[in-house]
């Protein structure tokens, strides 16, 4: 028991970190605006989750300008998705192990 | 215990979000349903014309049929035509009203990425054979106009299906296979469309409106 939630990964326990994380799974890039409204949550909630996982080298950003205005777009890094990957399998064994 | 369900709840999350993101789900199994209701009313009508008109062409096998050049009688034409074009505008009505209603109510953008490809993957496969029906038409083909637009329908489903809800895949290929059964029945093209645009569209629309709309 102990094993399998020692797999479950931390970078993912908020529900924002795992929505954003399933968002990038299946897409390439993502920008700012439309990641905001697919999980509900203000720019500065966002802002916060997103540098956390860019530091642990889960996700790449791209800044792009757009006449003058900034773009943000976001991807999963080849490590992010591994580690996602990972962590959908622990919660599966978690639901398997208690019957 | 708390574990399992937090998991549970987890992965039913990441399940949503992913097709939530990547595919155009608002797309309502009502509006497959009504426009199934609509093309059934127009060959019923067009069935009531063609019959009735005293000066249609007796012989009901040439008439939409063996591929001959036959003579359609303009009148005819014009309202097989107008028939047609008022089931189009009746389906894509509702099926726009009903499909804007699951969005709001799933706090979804109606107008997405998304939804762009899945009608530009429509579009391509549809005009294409829009316009080979209107070529059948100008070589007097009458006969293989009814195949055709079921099979390309098809193809166009099958095409935007990558793009939505995977029933409507399966939609597309029974149109495909429909259409092509129909090619070997030429004179019962009124049939193949009511069976294809109608009884197909009603049987999906109720398949995605119980698994996807409630």
């Amino acid at each position: 028991m102990k094993g399998i939630i020692d797999q479950l990964d931390k970078a993912f326990e908020s529900r924002v970190r795992l929505g954003l994380m399933s968002v990038l799974a299946v897409n390439d890039w993502v920008e700012f605006g439309e990641l905001k409204q697919l999980l509900d949550v203000t720019d500065g909630n966002l802002a916060s989750h997103v540098s956390a996982l860019e530091k642990k080298g889960f996700i790449e950003v791209r800044k792009k300008f757009v006449g003058k205005k900034p773009n943000t777009s976001f991807a999963a890094t080849k490590q992010g998705k591994e580690a996602f990957a990972n962590h959908i399998n622990a919660l599966e064994q978690l639901l398997k192990s208690q019957g | 215990m708390e574990d399992k369900t937090a998991s549970l709840e987890a992965l039913k999350d990441i399940k949503s979000m992913m097709e939530r993101s990547s595919r155009f789900i608002s797309l309502s199994g009502l509006s497959g349903v009504f426009s199934g209701v609509f093309a059934l009313l127009g060959a019923a009508a067009a069935y009531w014309r063609v019959n009735i008109a005293p000066w249609a062409i007796r012989d009901t096998h040439t008439q939409f049929g063996t591929g001959k050049i036959v003579r359609i009688d303009y009148d005819v034409a014009v309202f097989l035509a107008l028939d047609a074009l008022i089931v189009l505008t009746c389906s894509i009505a509702l099926a726009w009203f009903f499909t804007r209603k699951k969005a709001l109510k799933n706090n979804l953008p109606l107008w997405s990425k998304h939804s762009k490809h899945l009608l530009i993957n429509l579009s391509i496969p549809l005009v294409s054979g829009g316009l080979f029906c209107v070529i059948l038409f100008y070589h007097g083909l009458i006969g293989l106009i009814a195949p055709s637009t079921l099979v390309f329908y098809g193809l166009s489903l099958l095409n935007a299906g990558k793009f939505t809800l995977e029933e409507i895949s399966y939609l597309g290929l029974s149109e495909i296979i429909l259409g092509l059964l129909s090619l070997f029945f030429l004179g019962y093209g009124l049939i193949f469309w009511a069976l294809g645009f109608g009884l197909l569209h009603i049987v999906y629309g109720i398949l995605m409106y119980l698994r996807h709309d409630r």
